[in-house]
């Protein structure tokens, strides 16, 4: 059985001291991978791959990666949906590994939502 | 899908839809035999003989709102293309368990792929799951089980990215995957 060794274990609780934020479930963004059958087909593991390797290097504590079914737009995937606290969630379409890294730095880090890859932007109007 | 490893990913997302809470996965590679054997079993609500009979049928689903079911057909699919066979066993409330039989050396045998990146996505996505995982080739195995490696976290999530990136490490050693 693969292990983890000790050294590596108290380097991780070193580490993790006092960046708990994950764990008592408050986090600032939660990002969503949709993994249909659709988004794993087209893609969507590259895009999960892609922000694994970018929260890992730039160290962030904040940030909650997670996935989902099909959302029922099949077409467009790979898709992402980005939440970030008090704000509207923006679903993101036809990712790829390039988009995202574009999409984490603007929208993740700079709060400015890249509208060219967005599915739509605030809601319709009525009457 | 274009390898294994997708096809992994793809339908052990159906044993947590189903609600699985443990779930086994073991991927056997034989040159002797000419056989790749992948079994997943878990422990979700199982299926019906009814629900059984239409795994494969790509439209049919039990999910709400949707016409179609690709993932199982796809697989059965990617098997039978090399000569080869998939049985799914389940009863309601018992879990079910999936062995699709590849034949190795077939040239439309799809390859393995990033298995590593598979097991990495299902454990950043599902930390309240465990997962386990035995590859054996030939001689060589590795057994990999998220169960335990949360014993040894003493209560630090395994999806913090610290004990991520030890984890990739850990996966990255392994000759066998």
């Amino acid at each position: 059985m693969a292990k983890i060794s000790i050294e590596d274990l108290k380097r991780i609780k070193e580490r993790v001291k006092g960046t708990t934020n994950l764990r008592e479930g408050k986090f600032r963004v939660k990002i969503t991978i949709h993994m249909g059958t659709c988004g794993i087909a087209s893609g969507a593991r590259k895009v999960m791959n892609t922000l694994l390797d970018i929260i890992e290097k730039e160290g962030h504590t904040d940030i909650i990666l997670t996935s989902s079914g099909c959302a029922g737009f099949c077409s467009r995937e790979p898709m992402a949906t980005i939440e970030i606290q008090d704000q509207a969630p923006v679903k993101y379409i036809d990712l790829d590994e390039n988009k995202i890294k574009e999409i984490f730095a603007s929208h993740v880090i700079d709060n400015t939502i890249v509208e060219k890859y967005a599915l739509a932007h605030g809601s319709e109007l009525s009457g | 899908m274009e390898d294994l490893s997708l096809h992994i990913l793809d339908i052990v997302e159906n044993s947590i839809i189903a609600g699985s809470k443990n779930i086994e996965i073991s991927l056997s590679e034989s040159n002797k035999t000419d056989r790749i054997v992948l079994t997943i079993k878990d422990d979700g609500k199982g299926m019906t003989n009814i629900e059984l009979n239409q795994a494969t049928d790509p439209f049919v689903t039990t999910k709400e709102n949707k016409r179609f079911g690709l993932g199982l057909p796809l697989l059965e699919q990617a098997v039978i293309r090399t000569g080869g066979k998939l049985t799914i066993t389940s009863k309601p409330g018992a879990g079910l368990e999936l062995c699709a039989t590849f034949k190795q050396s077939h040239i439309d045998r799809q390859p393995l792929g990033d298995i590593r990146m598979t097991l990495l996505t299902l454990i950043t996505s599902y930390p309240d799951v465990n997962f386990s995982y035995k590859h054996t080739k030939d001689k060589n195995d590795f057994y990999f089980n998220t169960k335990e490696i949360k014993s040894q976290l003493n209560g630090i999530n395994i999806n913090n990215p610290e004990v991520l990136k030890i984890i990739r490490k850990l996966l990255k050693k392994e000759a066998v995957l």
